[in-house]
């Protein structure tokens, strides 16, 4: 009697647990960490305990390599197979609105309260994303070598000026302990040309594009401010600072490590393993100010909603329940990068303060620039980044920036303005 | 006199062995770096690229990166798609083709060679030019499968197959190789009341083994290894996925090189383990067809 009551109550529980999980709507989440456990676990946790946590949504990961998501997202938005959940790179995000994969995100005001401003992805007066985390980039140097070259130790509140960053190459240079003074990670291409080194254009005052207006590159990229940019970037390479478009991509993985550079303009994702290669003495440094303030590029990836999604509000819910700080928490410790959240920061090993990395949160809160928030972002970076390699390469300054302004002019003109 | 002549020869065999042997080198040396990379720690392999120790099993020798690249990604899974996919298609193709190309050479009908001209004309087309319109059309075609009516090819392995079975190249290859066979051989049977049908079986594709070889070769190297794009556009889900987007997965914000090595060398292994087979075919069809590689 005792087995058919336990028999019984056991068909009771799962018949019920197959009802609510039969209730749920399914919601495809597609997302850029295939290959990386760490996020890839930590995902699957959010999801497990979202689904659980409530019987109306169910989640659904599906992941992809991270250098062909977004080909992989845009085939599918064409053949009308996009999921409910996107992962969108910030900067792509306008694109992705613009064109009409993406569908503004209900999310709740109080759910974004206190969140890096560089981690909500607002276009077009709307919120079309929101991440849990951000990156940031800063001026890698060994304390010891800024003693024994007699420099200042720039700091958040006074970075270093155009001069002292100048000066303080000149003497990496004089020392002849380096191969080169300054190792700018110009082994990397794609999106690292416009995210780390179009903040030093604007901080010239330059830019890539006219962010009042966002119609126009012309008198911008090719201002008297960037032209001034352009002849500092090429000076680093033709005076032998920094090395040039053939740089091996070993040496940027480990050359600063190895003591070949004496700094390194990098981001806090390689923090970490510098600090495990033994670098004891290293020291994060803000981006100098060429004359405009200090900048960094923001903008990391984040959730959003497509507009094939019939169920905004469920989207959005999972989005909700990602953005704890104990979620956040968790992606830092696991993967490195900046929590969303002063409070998340509290919570990790690296970030909270004290920590050695919470430099970085600092630099996120306070030199963050994000990228141009335009549909055009995606042509006008490829643009930027062959301009900058062509210069690098020797070509003659105001003439390549005038033709990268012509190039990103057409793009938004074929484009009928992008809709701005 | 005729020691010197003798001298000679053997210098300029000497001097050609040493030409080959450089040559082999450079063709061996970026399969050499692959595979003893593959065996390195990331830090000590970055710090061997600038000496001869990048072609050295020197150091701290093991198969962690093996390990590990196991641990990344599904490796078996996305090698068991591509050696299914290249496996169907090759074979379909080789069949389809050399249909096509048996009917171009035999048989007598109006605009045979206008047909031809045009199919061939098709191999200038690249690929990435109509990859979207491919994808719009797929994307909306029907299937009777187990599950019955349902429609769009995506995610699926037929949609990786189907639109690669006849091509261009293969057709060309096969058509050159039919016209050198003896036509005495299908006059004779035609004489003796064989079928057309018969005549390709019993005939000519038993003679034409070089040419399926060379068409096998070419056909499963860009089916292996250089599908790409399509199968990033048409495959969504890990389940079909194919080696080469597979490899997108060791390309973190910090790669791994050495699991890169790993897996590059595991999915080295069906192709070259193939061309080992059929290399004596395959060169003795590159001379009988006249194509170059």
């Amino acid at each position: 009697m005792k087995l058919t009551k336990t028999l019984l109550g056991a068909l009771a529980a799962s018949t019920a647990l197959a009802g609510a999980a039969a209730a749920q709507t399914e919601m495809k989440l597609w997302y850029h960490g295939a290959g990386n456990d760490v996020e890839s676990g930590l995902l699957n946790t959010v999801i497990e305990e979202f689904n659980s946590a409530q019987s109306d949504y169910s989640v659904v990961v599906e992941s992809f390599p991270q250098q062909s998501y977004n080909e992989s997202v845009v085939a599918s938005a064409l053949a009308g197979n996009l999921p409910c959940i996107l992962d969108v790179d910030g900067p792509v995000m306008p694109n992705w609105a613009w064109a009409g994969y993406l569908q503004p995100l209900p999310i709740s005001q109080e759910a974004i309260e206190g969140h890096l401003d560089s981690t909500i992805g607002r276009y077009d007066d709307e919120i079309y994303s929101v991440g849990l985390w951000d990156a940031a980039v800063a001026l890698y140097a060994r304390q010891s070598t800024l003693d024994e070259l007699g420099l200042r130790t720039p700091t958040l509140e006074e970075p270093w000026s155009k001069d002292e960053l100048m000066a303080a190459l000149d003497a990496a240079k004089a020392s002849g302990n380096y191969d080169y003074a300054l190792d700018l990670g110009t082994a990397w291409t794609g999106e690292w040309y416009p995210y780390a080194f179009s903040p030093f254009m604007q901080s010239f005052g330059g830019d890539i594009v006219d962010r009042s207006t966002y119609a126009s590159a012309d008198g911008v990229i090719n201002s008297d401010e960037a032209i001034e940019f352009g002849e500092w970037w090429q000076s680093l390479f033709e005076e032998g600072y920094a090395p040039g478009t053939s740089q091996d991509p070993a040496d940027r993985d480990v050359g600063f490590i190895e003591g070949k550079y004496a700094f390194s303009w990098n981001g806090n994702w390689a923090a970490a393993a510098t600090l495990d290669a033994g670098v004891d003495d290293v020291v994060f440094l803000p981006a100098p100010d060429f004359g405009t303030g200090p900048k960094i590029g923001a903008g990391s990836w984040q959730f959003g909603v497509s507009s094939a999604c019939e169920t905004p509000e469920g989207a959005a819910a999972f989005v909700e329940h990602a953005l704890q700080d104990k979620y956040m928490a968790a992606f830092s410790d696991g993967i490195g990068l900046i929590p969303g959240t002063k409070e998340a920061a509290q919570m990790t090993v690296k970030y909270a303060d004290g920590g050695p990395l919470a430099v970085f949160f600092d630099l996120s809160e306070k030199q963050a620039l994000v990228r141009p928030v335009t549909p055009g972002y995606v042509v006008a970076a490829k643009v930027f980044e062959k301009a900058l390699a062509d210069i690098a390469n020797g070509a003659d300054v105001a003439d390549t920036l005038d033709a990268a302004a012509d190039e990103i002019e057409k793009d938004i003109e074929s484009n009928q303005g992008y809709g701005h | 006199m005729a020691s010197v002549t003798s001298d000679n020869r053997g210098l300029r065999l000497a001097t050609r062995y040493a030409v080959l042997v450089l040559v082999g080198f450079v063709f061996l040396f970026p399969l050499v770096f692959m595979v003893v990379s593959s065996l390195k720690p990331d830090q000590q392999l970055l710090a061997d690229t600038s000496s001869i120790r990048a072609f050295l099993p020197v150091g701290d020798i093991s198969l962690d990166n093996y390990v590990k690249a196991f641990e990344r990604a599904p490796i078996g899974r996305f090698m068991m798609n591509s050696v299914f996919v290249t496996v169907v298609t090759v074979g379909a193709s080789i069949l389809l083709c050399s249909l096509a190309a048996f009917s171009f050479v035999f048989l007598e009908w109006k605009g045979r060679n206008i047909l031809l001209t045009v199919i061939v004309a098709t191999l200038i087309i690249p690929f990435e030019t109509i990859a979207v319109p491919l994808l719009l059309f797929v994307s909306k075609l029907p299937w009777i499968g187990l599950d019955g009516l349902e429609i769009g090819w995506l995610n699926t392995y037929r949609v990786q197959i189907i639109p690669w079975m006849v091509d261009a190249l293969t057709i060309f290859l096969f058509v050159q190789f039919f016209k050198d066979l003896p036509r005495e051989l299908i006059e004779a049977a035609r004489v003796e009341g064989a079928s057309w049908l018969l005549i390709y079986r019993k005939i000519v594709m038993p003679l034409s083994g070089p040419v399926i070889a060379t068409a096998a070769i070419l056909k499963s190297l860009t089916m292996y290894n250089n599908q790409y794009l399509w199968p990033l556009i048409v495959v969504q889900d890990e389940a079909h996925r194919p080696v080469m987007v597979g490899l997108g997965y060791f390309f973190q914000l910090q790669i791994a090189w050495g699991e890169v090595m790993a897996y590059l060398t595991l999915i080295s292994v069906p192709v070259i383990a193939f061309y080992l087979v059929l290399q004596r075919a395959f060169i003795s069809s590159i001379a009988s067809t006249g194509v170059k590689g």
